[in-house]
């Protein structure tokens, strides 16, 4: 590797669009440049599960062509990204993080795929992630784990961890990730990124392999606001494939994230989301983001949800009932793994010995806790409450939005925990996603933003901000404003100042 | 026990469940064609395949279609509904879970009214709702295509995501012994108002218009239901009125002895005329119906709803009325061209410039009896048209065809050899009218029958009939028996 070319790893994807354009690089000397990278560190930091070298340096190569014919390309054509393996890409194997579909290659390409493709973005692989996206360290991986590019002994969050790391370790400058329960926001604040859940129906999941339906929603990972915001424009916008894809504009998220300004904007600290159960240093950092945005100017208020205490066991009926439906079709008739199928075990046989192999602890855990949840004479106690509660927790969020446009809250209680260190304690684990899973039942808008390092560990800590439905600029204009005022204290992005690999 | 046996001990109790394929180009969920007979798995795609990460589509005609046959009905049309999953494990699933519906059904209470044996009976519409059929699973290596004894099975989706209806009757009481027939002409009066809506082709042998029947029997006299039964596989409109009849028979007896009626589904083979147990279903399986999350729900709009009330067809009841008029049918005879299927071709062929008379006849004679004999249980289904039927009639009524060479032009026809006018050319079938060429066989037939020649001569008119028939077999049918007639009386005249 050239120094030359090692450096193109340390550029934003606004930066290295901008040299593309300028024909000052090659897509192909960009693409090679995170190739390299990958070959060189991913044995340390587990991000990807399949490295497509060849399928981003032909689609690299094709930029390169249409961009020396004059031809008019997208913002980012040309930039390498990561995938979570979770959206379909036509030829690429795709397994969700799951032994059950080893070796499936989809014969189609996800809309967020397709955009991206269109949009000349280099997909450079896919990355691991929590199987099926159930989990929040992306240990439940039925492959190998991935480690926090900040701290190689800790996790990177989940269920999107592998891009995360990915992007936290230069590896790229962009990655996609799913979002069902916090799975973007949360690795996003324990990897120092900037991590975005769209407007539930702002991108399509035509191609997103489903853990819960109504929760799940696609977003950008970046190491800066605006990159995050290119991004975010490129994937978003009205699908006729997703029939719960909203019929709108995409908001106007770059310029949003180019504004750097919050004088006027009415930010509120939601109260159930704050105090107790938070480290200290998640805490310190958290209320210095909060003065921060009243010094630029910003109005802060307390506001109250009160129903954001029944988010979590809401969203543990909810999203496992869906999920138990969504997994059913893996059933070893059409595609992925096939256990016990000797030509005289019947087919109910074969279908449960291979769903016995083929999926993980957690996601039987979830199957079976999804199962009981619809079971008749179970249905009303548990799947009715949660969607009541579900009700509850969006008025809550639109009684919210009368009184301010924003709302703040640490992203996660605790920095990037050991790894290995909640693996036998699911409520443990379940507990990282408090504060993020009201913005799923919600389906409103979310990013966490870094808003710096635990005095305690040194490790990142994350900032969420939330907005209502289809406000998802909101959360750009908030996040590039403290952003700035970041780097001026920082001297850069927070993601560029973790400890070298 | 025979049937009159049990319906003096027994009323029977029906319930009839309709699944309906609609005629969508495409299929429910995603854009695959719906063409039937296509080769195996052709028609498929990820949504329909469940393939990972896919996602359904509504088709919105399907709901148009829906929302007609909940208006033909007179049922009501939901403001606002649902699909559900059903979550079963099947491999011709290909999610493992059907989109349906389920406790908001698209089309709630309405009703279809039938006649049987000239006694009117309303049938309670319960719901009607929209579903995605399934694939079809072909066992292979043992008999009879059945899963017992097979090596493997084969699953073919094409048919997987097909647009179905399901249209479930309110229990059928007060019926008596005309149950079977009650089922029948039910099941008849949906297919032909299917028809006139133009939303399926509803072939019951190709599976498009499938019907499960349900049966209970209770003593007479009492009001509270009895065990019903669920029979399944009754793939033609003959097999709806054996199968209630050959279950009435089948419990009666088993009541009679002191046995108990086990909930379960039952079977129909077509070629024994009886039932076969299934699965038990007193232990209702637990689908775990729930919202499906992956779509919006309905909302179709009054103003909507009511456009589509304004341009429905007319509808077979209405039309049967019309057409007595117009036909100037009797009641009876409207009944039997209702039975046999035949109204709305006697009205094209009349319409058509026959006699409506004539059309009726026809109709209701020989087409009938080629229909039964082509075992088509619609003589719509027969390859010939009413114009070409009127035609024929006309060229009866000109003397160029006589009743026999009738018959042969529609053979003809059936057999696609053309239009009537084709047929009498090439198979040569002019009625014989030259006078000189029928007077030979004239006078013999009046040298045969001396008595009867006598009687005409006499004034006795009316029995020439018997010397036109004798023409009429020494020419082979080809002749034209109004001109035979006029010879014979012109030779027997005034003591001639
Ligand atoms: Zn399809």
């Amino acid at each position: 590797m050239t120094t030359a070319t090692a450096g193109l790893t340390r550029l934003t994807a606004s930066e290295l669009a901008a040299a593309l354009a300028a024909g000052e690089v090659s897509a192909a000397e960009a693409t090679t440049a995170h190739l390299d990278r990958i070959a060189t560190i991913d044995d340390r930091v587990g991000a990807f599960l399949h490295v497509d070298a060849d399928g981003a340096l032909a689609g690299a190569r094709d930029v390169d062509d249409r961009r020396a014919r004059g031809e008019a390309l997208g913002p980012l054509a040309g930039v390498p990204l990561a995938c979570k393996d979770v959206l379909t890409q036509r030829g690429v194997p795709t397994t969700a993080g799951s032994k059950i579909l080893e070796g499936w290659r989809p014969p189609y390409d996800a809309t967020v795929v397709a955009r991206l493709r269109a949009g000349g973005v280099v997909i450079l692989g896919k990355t691991n992630m929590d199987e099926f996206a159930m989990g929040s360290s992306t240990e439940n991986s039925a492959y190998h784990p991935t480690h926090n590019p900040w701290d190689l002994d800790r996790v990177p969050g989940g269920s999107s961890g592998g891009s995360a790391a990915a992007v936290a370790a230069f590896e790229a400058p962009l990655a996609v990730g799913t979002d069902t329960g916090g799975s973007i926001r949360q690795p996003a604040a324990l990897c120092g990124l900037v991590g975005v859940k769209p407007t539930y129906g702002g991108v399509s999941r035509y191609g997103l392999i489903a853990f819960s339906s109504s929760l799940d929603q696609a977003g950008p990972f970046a190491r800066t606001v605006e990159d995050a915001a290119l991004l975010h424009a490129v994937i978003a916008g009205h699908d006729p494939l997703d029939s719960t894809s909203i019929d709108a504009p995409v908001p106007p998220v770059v310029a949003a994230a180019r504004r750097h300004d919050v004088a006027g904007m009415r930010v509120g600290v939601v109260r159930e989301l704050a105090g107790e159960g938070y480290q200290s240093g998640v805490e310190q950092r958290f209320r210095e983001a909060v003065d921060l945005l009243g010094r630029l100017g910003a109005t802060v208020v307390e506001v109250s949800c009160p129903h954001f205490g029944y988010a979590l066991p809401a969203y543990y009926l909810i999203a496992p009932s869906e999920c138990s439906s969504n997994l059913a079709r893996f059933d070893a008739m059409r595609y992925g793994l096939r256990v016990g199928d000797d030509g005289v075990a019947g087919v109910e046989e074969v279908m449960s010995a291979t769903r016995a192999a083929g999926f993980g602890a957690e996601v039987k855990r979830r199957i079976i806790l999804g199962t009981y949840a619809l079971s008749s004479g179970y249905y009303d106690a548990y799947y009715g409450q949660a969607q009541k509660v579900r009700t509850l927790i969006s008025r809550d969020f639109a009684a919210a939005y009368e009184q301010v446009d924003v709302l703040v809250s640490p992203t996660t209680p605790t920095t990037a925990f050991r790894l290995g260190e909640r693996v036998d304690d699911p409520l443990a684990m379940y507990l990282a996603d408090l504060a993020t899973i009201p913005a799923n039942l919600d389906g409103g808008a979310a990013m966490s933003l870094p808003c710096g390092v635990s005095p305690a560990d040194g490790l990142p800590v994350g900032l969420q901000i939330m907005a209502p439905a289809l406000a998802d600029d909101r959360l750009y204009r908030v996040g590039g404003a403290l952003e700035a005022a970041y780097v001026e204290q920082w001297g850069g992005p927070l993601a560029t100042k973790g400890p070298p690999l | 026990m025979t049937f009159a046996d049990a319906m003096a001990r027994y009323a029977p109790v029906l319930g009839l469940e309709t699944h309906v394929e609609l005629g969508t180009a495409s299929k429910m969920f995603c854009g695959c064609s719906t063409k039937f007979g296509a080769p195996p798995n052709t028609h498929v795609c990820p949504t329909c395949l469940g393939l990972p990460g896919s996602l359904p589509v509504t088709n919105e005609t399907a709901i148009r279609f829906t929302v007609m046959i909940g208006l033909a009905l007179q049922c009501e049309i939901a403001p606002w509904c649902r699909f559900a999953r059903k979550n079963y494990f099947y491999p011709d699933m290909p999610k493992d879970f059907q989109i349906s519906q389920y406790d908001e059904p698209l089309c709630t209470d309405g009703h279809l009214d039938v006649v049987v044996a000239g006694e009117a009976f309303r049938v309670e519409i319960e719901r009607v709702h929209l579903e995605e059929d399934t694939g079809k699973t072909l066992h292979v290596g043992g008999a009879t295509g059945r899963i017992h004894g097979a090596t493997h099975s084969l699953v073919d989706y094409n048919r997987a995501g097909i647009p179905l209806v399901e249209i479930v009757t309110k229990p059928v009481a007060g019926t008596g012994a005309a149950a079977p027939e009650v089922a029948r002409a039910y099941v008849t009066e949906l297919r032909e108002l299917l028809r006139t809506l133009g939303v399926s082709d509803v072939r019951m042998e190709q599976g498009s218009l499938r019907c499960d029947v349900n049966t209970s029997l209770m003593p007479v006299g009492a009001t509270a239901y009895g065990t019903r039964t669920e029979t399944k596989n009754v793939n033609s409109l003959r097999s709806v009125e054996r199968a209630v009849r050959s279950e009435i028979e089948r419990q009666a007896g088993l009541l009679d002895a002191g046995r108990r009626i086990v909930q379960e589904t039952r079977h129909w083979h077509e070629d024994s005329g009886t039932t076969s147990a299934g699965r038990s279903k007193e232990q209702a399986e637990d689908y775990r119906y729930f919202p499906e999350p992956d779509l919006v729900p309905l909302a179709p709009t009054r103003e909507w709803v009511e456009q589509l009330r304004a341009g429905l067809p007319e509808l077979p009841a209405a039309r049967r009325r019309r057409l007595a008029d117009e036909l100037g049918a009797s009641a009876a005879e409207l009944a039997a061209m209702g039975n046999a299927g035949v109204l709305g071709l006697v009205a094209d062929t009349a319409a058509a410039g026959a006699p409506a008379a004539e059309a009726r006849n026809f109709w209701l004679g020989y087409l009938l009896q080629k229909a039964n004999e082509a075992g088509l249980d619609d003589p719509a289904e027969l390859a010939i048209t009413p114009a070409q039927v009127a035609r024929v009639i006309v060229l009866v009524a000109a003397g160029i065809l006589t009743a026999t060479l009738a018959r042969q032009v529609i053979d003809g026809v059936l057999a696609g050899e053309g239009d009537p006018d084709d047929v009498v050319a090439t198979r040569g079938l002019q009625a014989v009218s030259d006078t000189d060429e029928l007077g030979a066989a004239v006078d013999a037939a009046i040298d045969g029958q001396p008595a009867v020649a006598a009687k005409v001569r006499a004034g006795k008119v009316a029995a020439a009939g018997a010397l036109v028939g004798a023409v009429m077999k020494a020419t082979n049918g080809q002749a034209n028996a109004a001109v035979v007639r006029q010879l014979i009386l012109e030779r027997l005249d005034g003591g001639g």
